[in-house]
């Protein structure tokens, strides 16, 4: 898009992320350090890619889950909240084992999506090795196919208490 | 002596803010609301409360080259003019100095991505320096031409000089410098349009390829590092560009002054940094050393101008 | 005095023969190294000697038809003596500990002890004849000892005909110079030589002869191709003498004609210096950071840091007509120190190698790594060594580029219209190889000693003995010392030079009265001390809290299959500058690709091939070369052996002769 296009965009625009909804409870046993701010290293252990259509919407313009203090990072040891979507197929048991050994201390693991906590549509398919819980310790869980971004912005902010 | 601390303190609270100014503007821009510009002081108090982890083969590298980088970002802000011109007699602000201390930083963050053993970080730490390399003639060529009116390259005078001449900010060498200083900076402090510090595609790092190894206060500090060297670079175009409420003697009100026109310069230019950013997509690797080379070019056209200007 | 100094260094050498030659095996190393230590230090203290004005003079009679040999160190000589003398203790030292197989033969240590102490010689001439025995002797030691370990590998003898040729090559233009000079002035003395004037075609002719000679000897660009092929294959305590000491006196040679013999205001001779000393520094450098073998990056970093020792000559001879002579004085104050700086981090860095050589077996930079635990003193004494080479704060080399560059950009260039184009572009230059330079020593120490080993020999490597420790450590204290109190150096570059004490400031900086420029190391390292403080504080207050945890596995995206082979090596790390400059490097690349017999579409082997070779080298020499053979071939012909052509050479020569004598 042209320059004068871009300016012209965000100066008619201006705002478009909605007001915040009312703020959520903490989540019990929320460690201390995490008040106000978390990062989220985002583990796709065998999806659909709802979920993370999902999650893209959460971090855009409307939701703007980065104003509650989250943000997606490169890599593990950058993070404190592994956010765990689709079912874990037998490919990627091993990786999500080491990337949330990979986590330093305190850490979350969020399941994500109905296949995230109970394999969904696809239990009892032969590339599925479990659910979530299965392979790793589950701290919360956001059930839906797909979870609505309302959901998703409902689960960090009772991480992050903003 | 006194001013520096002074300046080191001022610097280590207002450089957070002003990424997060920068991260705000960036924001709104975007129609988005932002976390606010305190969030990175938050991010920070949450790392140093996080554990770092050793994987085997790490060195004491990992431990020591974020407090090097952190160190080398204080001594920038504590050498660099921010908050006064006062000359110390016994340490050098010379530009050249700056310049070398800027690069142990760049060394030490280097190593922290050599000592990760991963392909990831052996990456970033070879585009890091192949950039470093190339950015290093045009820094140089631009200090050479800021020092040649004032018959010397101690940033206090050159400051000063221009304190003195208005008029010699908006000379054709002090523009032209100024722009290829502006250049280099933003490859060397790994912004736009030579680095996105915000991608998560690995094949596309520099800077952010040398650090996911890393963990907790390693972290914290290379962040802060980075931060520091951000503010002091910033500072010092605002410095050279708009000079005027910098403190001249060491007393409480002038000194007060200085950091407020301090950071009211930061601000504008992390706003104006951050607007850019909007606007700009990040350059392929190989397009990297034309626009350093076409920096070079002005820097050099600089010391020409201001060859041909000085009257004797 | 001096002379008494040098009949010291004379007898020490013929007790090194005596002990090389008649020790028993088992302690051959460690009294042969003692002894050529002794000559080393001898040398240091000769060199102070002449530096503080205690002059001497030492007449050795020899049955030559030009008279006697002189030797009596002029104060620029002695500096030369007091660098090379501290290289080779340091080397000798090491060497203790170093040597085994054919490095620690009688040869070895009977040339080692030659090749040191005509080095010194050289430097303590007074005049030419002196001079040139004393080159020669140090060319043939130096041949030698490169030939050290020509059983064990190939390459070795390629590499010595290349540095015989072009040593004898720089002896035989040396020898025209100085022959032109001393015929116009009739003396073989430097002094009759330095006050006679010579007229100009005579004397450009000297002049260009001894530059390039000269030149060759140090290793500049077109004339450096002996370098990164002699001293990879020679022992490393030889490659450190011949890079750190040896190559000094081609700078020596140019400093020397430059301000002492050949005195004169004419730009071309000033831009000549210039220009080969920034090609060399630029194309050093660059090949440096392409380089994988450690010895060849190291070789070619000598050769960017010469094309700086002749880029200060050549800008100090041009500023001396046009600006003030404080600026010109300051660049060649800026050339010594160079001089001096790479001698300390060079003997560091080629020591470091051979240390890391001995105990991986490996020179590759690509099969090393993980070494920084297995080796801590080598691994922090090349550290250093590599800090120095990177012109970084604190170390010497940083200190010598900071009086250079400020030596440029004071140059005056509002006055004159060459100096307005030469200055930037050599402080361009200057800024292009310091960064590349930078980049250079971090691929070398990261990717040697950082990460994990890269091959069997790295995984297995032990610390170095004591001997190789404590000539490691005296190097790397040389660095740091020489960058921390710049103004003991300064003022022994200004004396060397006859400058008087006037550089030197209080708190041991430096301050160029000159120049209105200062720089105080000291205080900026108390000054990061301070600042330090605060961070360790922080960092031990949150590690008490979070202590670190160890894991099993760095992060790779939580790949199953992690080895030390999916990790960076020394060609990937400089793969992107050999891209940029591809057009100067000229880099052979070559993919094979098999394929799977089965199936053409999948693949069974990819080879990545690169060859980086000298351009020079391939683009001027063997060419030449090649005109030289068919010239050699066709002249066979004239050996056809029917004695009637033989009798026409003879009576044809006899003509010749007779013609000749008649005129």
């Amino acid at each position: 898009m042209a320059f004068r296009d871009v300016i012209r965009l965000i100066t008619s625009i201006g705002r478009i992320a909605e007001p915040a909804p009312p703020r959520p409870e903490v989540m019990a046993d929320r460690p201390p350090e995490l008040a106000g701010t978390v990062q989220i290293r985002h583990v796709d252990a065998g999806s659909c890619n709802g979920c993370e259509i999902e999650i893209a919407n959460a971090f855009g313009p409307v939701y703007d889950l980065e104003r509650y203090g989250a943000r997606l990072v490169a890599s593990p040891r950058h993070a404190d909240v592994v956010l765990v979507t689709g079912v874990v197929t037998h490919n990627m048991r091993e990786p999500l084992l080491r990337t949330v050994d990979a986590t330093p201390r305190p850490r979350l693991v969020i399941a994500m999506g109905d296949c995230a906590r109970n394999c969904g549509v696809f239990a009892d398919a032969y590339g599925v090795a479990g659910a979530v819980r299965d392979v790793v310790d589950v701290d919360l869980e956001i059930p839906g196919c797909p979870p609505e971004p309302d959901a998703i912005v409902r689960a960090v902010r009772s991480v992050t208490g903003r | 002596m006194v001013l520096l601390l002074v300046q080191v303190v001022v610097m280590v609270a207002l450089t957070p803010l002003l990424v997060g100014v920068m991260r705000q503007v960036r924001s709104r821009l975007e129609g988005r609301a932002g976390a606010g510009i305190l969030q990175p002081w938050r991010d920070l108090r949450k790392l140093f409360a996080k554990e770092p982890l050793r994987a085997p083969g790490i060195s004491w590298v990992q431990a020591a080259g974020p407090v090097v980088l952190v160190t080398s970002g204080l001594l920038l802000c504590a050498l660099i003019p921010l908050v006064g011109t006062v000359a110390s007699p016994l340490l050098t602000d010379d530009l050249f100095v700056v310049v070398g201390v800027l690069l142990v930083g760049t060394v030490a963050l280097a190593l922290v991505g050599l000592d990760a053993g991963s392909a990831f970080g052996g990456m970033g730490s070879s585009r890091h320096m192949t950039i470093a390399a190339l950015v290093e003639p045009t820094v140089l060529v631009a200090v050479y031409a800021l020092s040649v009116p004032i018959g010397s390259s101690a940033l206090s005078r050159i400051v000063n000089a221009r304190i003195e001449a208005p008029a010699s900010v908006a000379a054709p060498v002090s523009l032209l410098a100024m722009v290829a200083l502006a250049i280099a900076v933003m490859a060397e402090t790994s912004r736009m349009p030579v680095d996105n510090p915000s991608t998560h595609l690995e094949l596309t790092m520099v800077h952010e390829a040398m650090v996911l190894e890393s963990s907790g206060r390693d972290l914290a500090w290379l962040e802060l590092g980075s931060w520091l060297r951000l503010g002091a670079l910033l500072g010092l175009i605002g410095t050279l560009t708009l000079p005027w409420g910098m403190a001249v003697e060491v007393a409480p009100v002038p000194a007060l002054v200085g950091v407020v026109t301090l950071a009211v310069r930061l601000a504008v230019l992390g706003a104006l940094l951050a607007t850019l950013e909007v606007f700009l997509a990040k350059l392929r690797l190989f397009r990297v050393p034309e626009l350093l080379a076409g920096s070079f070019v002005l820097a050099l056209l600089a010391v020409t101008a201001s060859y041909l200007t000085v009257t004797v | 005095m001096t002379d008494t100094g040098v009949r010291i260094q004379l007898a020490l050498l013929a007790l090194a023969v005596v002990v090389a030659l008649l020790a028993p095996v088992h302690r051959r190393a460690l009294l042969s190294g003692l002894v050529v230590a002794g000559i080393g230090i001898a040398g240091v203290l000769t060199g102070w000697l002449a530096l503080t004005g205690h002059a001497g003079r030492l007449t050795i009679p020899v049955a030559l038809p030009f008279g006697p040999v002189t030797l009596s160190p002029a104060p620029l000589g002695g500096f030369f003596m007091l660098v090379i003398g501290a290289v080779g203790a340091v080397c000798a030292v090491y060497s203790v500990g170093y040597v085994h197989g054919p490095a620690a033969s009688r040869t070895s240590w009977v040339a080692l002890a030659v090749f040191l102490t005509a080095m010194q010689l050289v430097a303590a001439s007074a005049d030419v004849v002196a001079f040139l025995l004393a080159w020669e002797l140090m060319a043939l030691s130096s041949t030698v000892l490169v030939l050290t370990e020509h059983a064990h590998r190939a390459t070795v003898r390629s590499a010595t005909l290349w540095y015989a040729a072009m040593t004898q090559l720089s002896f035989f233009l040396v020898l025209l110079g100085f022959a032109v000079l001393s015929a116009e002035a009739g003396s073989t003395q430097f002094a009759d030589l330095a006050a006679s004037h010579v007229d100009s075609a005579a004397s450009n002719l000297a002049f260009v002869a001894l530059l390039l000679g000269f030149a060759a000897k140090a290793g500049i660009v077109p004339l450096h191709v002996w370098l990164p092929r002699a001293h990879p294959e020679a022992p490393s305590h030889v490659s450190a003498l011949m890079s750190a000491a040896m190559v000094k006196l081609g700078v020596y040679g140019a400093v020397l004609v430059t301000t002492q013999l050949l005195v004169s205001a004419s730009t071309w001779r000033s831009l000549l210096v210039l220009g080969v000393g920034t090609l060399s520094a630029v194309y050093g450098i660059l090949q440096a950071s392409v380089a994988s073998d450690i010895k060849r990056l190291l070789a070619f970093s000598t050769t960017e840091n010469i094309g700086l020792m002749f880029l200060a000559i050549g800008a100090s001879s041009l500023l001396r007509p046009y600006g003030s002579t404080d600026v010109a004085d300051t660049a060649l104050v800026a050339c010594l120190l160079l001089v001096m700086a790479h001698a300390a981090f060079k003997t560091t860095l080629f020591l470091g190698a051979g240390s890391i050589l001995r105990a991986t077996g490996e020179r590759d930079l690509d099969l090393l790594g993980g070494l920084v635990s297995r080796m801590p003193v080598t691994s922090a004494t090349f550290g250093i060594g590599a800090l120095g080479a990177a012109a970084l704060p604190l170390t010497a080399g940083f200190v010598a580029e900071w009086v250079l560059l400020q030596s440029l950009i004071h140059g005056g260039g509002t006055q004159n219209r060459i100096l307005a184009i030469t200055m930037p572009v050599a402080v361009g230059a200057v800024a292009l190889t310091a960064g590349l330079a930078l980049m250079t020593f971090v691929k070398a120490y990261g990717i040697a000693f950082l990460a994990r080993p890269r091959s069997e020999g790295a995984s297995q490597a032990q610390e170095s003995p004591t001997s190789m420790r404590v000539g490691l450590v005296v190097a790397a204290a040389s660095v740091l010392g020489l960058g921390l109190v710049p103004g003991l150096s300064v003022s022994v570059a200004s004396r060397a030079l006859g400058l008087g004490d006037a550089a030197a400031a209080g708190s041991g900086g430096i301050d160029l009265v000159g120049l209105g420029a200062t720089l105080h190391p000291g205080p900026l390292l108390l000054l990061a001390l301070v600042l330090v403080v605060p961070v360790v504080v922080v960092s031990v207050a949150a590690a008490r809290r979070r202590p670190r945890r160890d894991v099993d596995l760095a992060w790779g995206s939580g790949g199953v299959r992690v080895s030390p082979r999916m990790q960076y090596t020394a060609t990937s790390y400089a793969e992107p500058l050999s891209r940029i400059f591809d057009d100067s490097l000229r880099p052979e690349r070559d993919v094979v690709v098999t394929h799977s017999s089965e199936a053409r579409y999948l693949v069974e082997r990819i080879q990545y091939r690169q060859r980086l070779s000298d351009v020079f080298e391939s683009r001027l020499y063997l060419p030449v070369i090649g005109v030289i053979e068919r010239v050699g071939a066709a002249a066979k012909n004239l050996q056809n052996g029917k004695i009637n052509f033989y009798l026409a050479y003879s009576f044809v020569a006899f003509l010749v002769v007779l013609m000749v004598v008649t005129l």
